[in-house]
């Protein structure tokens, strides 16, 4: 119990008879690096709104470093940082001034606050930039503003709702670094809600996926990844075609496979492994191979497991094999 | 409920920082009492306003001046509130375990400390244009109630802002109150020139008391006992800060 950072108990939120939280359970160890991962409106946001004492819920318990979210609600504010999807930070004033303002509201001292705010500072490399107005700040220094300014008090638990949400790549890639170094660095629980799964993939430890409220999965990233149980190899076959797959087909380490204009789409237990065995055959039924390449799944592939859908509504429908897994899926 | 000093102390320091860095709001403040001042003090000046009490208007116009100066001045401490609120900064300051007594009290100081401000550069305006103060104590003697007069006032922004909580509504709603408060007060006009149902309302007014008192402060002369007008506004000013502070306590804000 008592590395435990947070624990859910059947936590509730209901506005105006929509859940938009149902029934959640959850344990989140000391010093994780934790992801809720999930479409817009899955219910992550209103879980961290829940955690920071920001709304109350409609039933159900929670606890976060062992201070109830209702009954201590002081003692729990006292022990997280948070950022905001639209962290907001004041924008005529300089960057120093806004960590100031809240370091104070923290009951920080003068002395504790100069040090420490140097140290946020020096974490985010944003002394450069540090008496400059805010409003004169790109988007990506503000949200690392807005990330040093909720790790101003030492909190013992960060959440970070949508971190990178509107950021170019590049920027999302460095605010990753900056949070595995918090996390690392300063040894705190980090929890952080987003729908990019490439983010809660490579930077989580540990990874919930929600949905309509509920949590569908929750394991690491690549644990969940592994009860996909197979990687899609994908060949361009010139002539051939029809005689490899028939030989390829008596392979019991193949669970499906697939050919259409030339091109021959294999689900396989593990894709570097049957890759020679793969082109061996090929050889020996003298087809011509003219390009390999594999899809491992993604976290993508996980929620779409789990609940028939794409967790972008669509938008990933473009790429090919990703169709291809729905038909496959499908009853 | 837990009170501290140091979260007041910055919240006043942030709305410093605003103001020494916003030009044409020093601007506003240094100039728009002295217009109002100048268009309505002077521009009546000829005019024997006041036959009976033997005093020059000006003189007894400058402390309603002050008055409505001082109401629209606290007024501007709800919405500086509300505007964080629709900032999404009101949020970061709650997140904190900061006391919403805290909060409240350090935006209740920097709306004093404007009020002070403002009502003292009217006083100079006033003094300027030929103004006659009847003892220079008198400066040190209106400061409690310009004071109460701002709390008192901060109290109702308050309360009215926890009903209506966007900023272009509460400006509507602001207006529609401050208008009557102002001119059933006697700040332009004594209040027994008024016809009897709207004395009645100049009696339930807080700001006649006020403004009453300002003039007791700063011409000697005044309507009612300030002894009255001390009592009245303190126990306006607890009422409605209280309620004013109640209302933010009870929530709804984030």
């Amino acid at each position: 119990m008592d590395n435990l950072a947070i624990s859910l108990n059947n936590l509730c939120k209901s506005f105006q008879g929509v859940h938009a939280v149902d029934n959640v359970t959850l344990e989140i160890e000391k010093g994780e690096l934790f992801g809720l991962l999930g479409p817009n409106g899955a219910g992550k946001s209103t879980i961290i709104k829940m955690l920071t004492t920001m709304i109350r819920p409609s039933s159900g318990t929670a606890t976060v470093m062992g201070h109830d979210i209702i009954k201590d609600n002081d003692a729990v504010r006292s022990c997280i940082g948070v950022v905001f999807q639209d962290a907001t930070l004041d924008k005529k004033l300089t960057g120093r001034e806004n960590l100031d303002f809240h370091a104070q509201l923290f009951g920080l001292d003068r002395d504790v606050r100069c040090k420490r705010i140097e140290e946020v500072l020096e974490l985010l490399n944003l002394r450069d930039k540090a008496d400059v107005m805010v409003e004169k700040y790109s988007g990506g220094m503000q949200r690392r503003l807005a990330i040093a300014r909720g790790f101003i008090n030492h909190p013992q638990v960060l959440f970070l709702d949508e971190p990178t949400l509107g950021l170019d790549a590049q920027t999302r890639r460095s605010i990753w670094e900056y949070i595995n170094e918090l996390n690392m660095r300063e040894e705190k629980t980090i929890v952080l809600t987003t729908h990019y799964m490439e983010e809660a993939d490579q930077l989580c430890k540990r990874v919930a996926i929600m949905d309509h409220g509920k949590i569908i999965a929750s394991d690491s990233p690549q644990r969940l990844k592994n009860t996909i149980g197979s990687d899609t190899i994908i060949l361009q076959v010139k002539h051939g075609c029809e005689s490899l797959l028939e030989s390829l087909s008596s392979f019991s380490w193949i669970t499906a496979l697939d050919a259409s204009d030339g091109q021959i789409t294999l689900l396989v237990d593990d894709a570097q492994s049957r890759i020679p065995q793969v082109i061996i055959e090929a050889c020996m039924n003298r087809a011509t191979v003219t390009s390999v390449s594999v899809v491992e799944p993604t976290l993508e592939d996980v929620f779409l497991k789990f609940t028939g859908r794409s967790i972008r509504e669509g938008e990933e429908f473009s790429d090919p094999t990703k169709q291809r897994w729905l038909r496959r899926r499908g009853p | 409920m837990r009170l501290s000093f140091n979260v007041v102390s910055s919240i006043w320091k942030r709305d410093m920082l605003h103001l020494s860095r916003q030009k044409s709001r020093i601007l506003y403040y240094l100039f728009s009492p002295v217009f109002l001042l100048a268009f309505l003090g002077l521009g009546f000046r000829r005019i024997d306003v006041l036959p009976e009490m033997n005093m020059d208007y000006l003189s007894y116009l400058t402390p309603g001046m002050m008055g409505m100066t001082l109401l629209t001045a606290s007024n501007s401490t709800s919405f500086l509130l509300l505007w964080d609120r629709e900032m999404g900064f009101l949020k970061e300051i709650m997140v904190t375990p900061t006391s919403r007594l805290s909060i409240i009290l350090g935006r209740a100081s920097v709306g004093i400390t404007n009020a002070l401000i403002q009502g003292l550069m009217l006083l100079i305006a006033g003094l300027i244009m030929g103004m006659k103060l009847s003892g220079i104590s008198g400066i040190l003697l209106c400061l409690p109630f310009i004071i109460l007069i701002a709390s008192t006032f901060i109290g109702m922004g308050l309360i009215i802002a926890s009903f209506i909580k966007d900023t272009q509504s509460f400006n509507l709603a602001q207006s529609f109150a401050l208008y009557p408060i102002i001119f059933f007060s006697g700040a332009f006009y004594p209040v027994d020139r008024f016809p009897a149902f709207i004395a009645t309302l100049a009696y339930i007014n807080p700001l006649t008391y006020g403004v009453d008192g300002l003039r007791f402060s700063l011409l000697g002369v005044s309507s009612f006992n300030p002894a009255l007008d001390l009592g009245v506004m303190t126990v306006s000013c607890v009422a409605m800060f209280g309620l004013g502070a109640y209302r933010f306590e009870v929530g709804g804000w984030e």
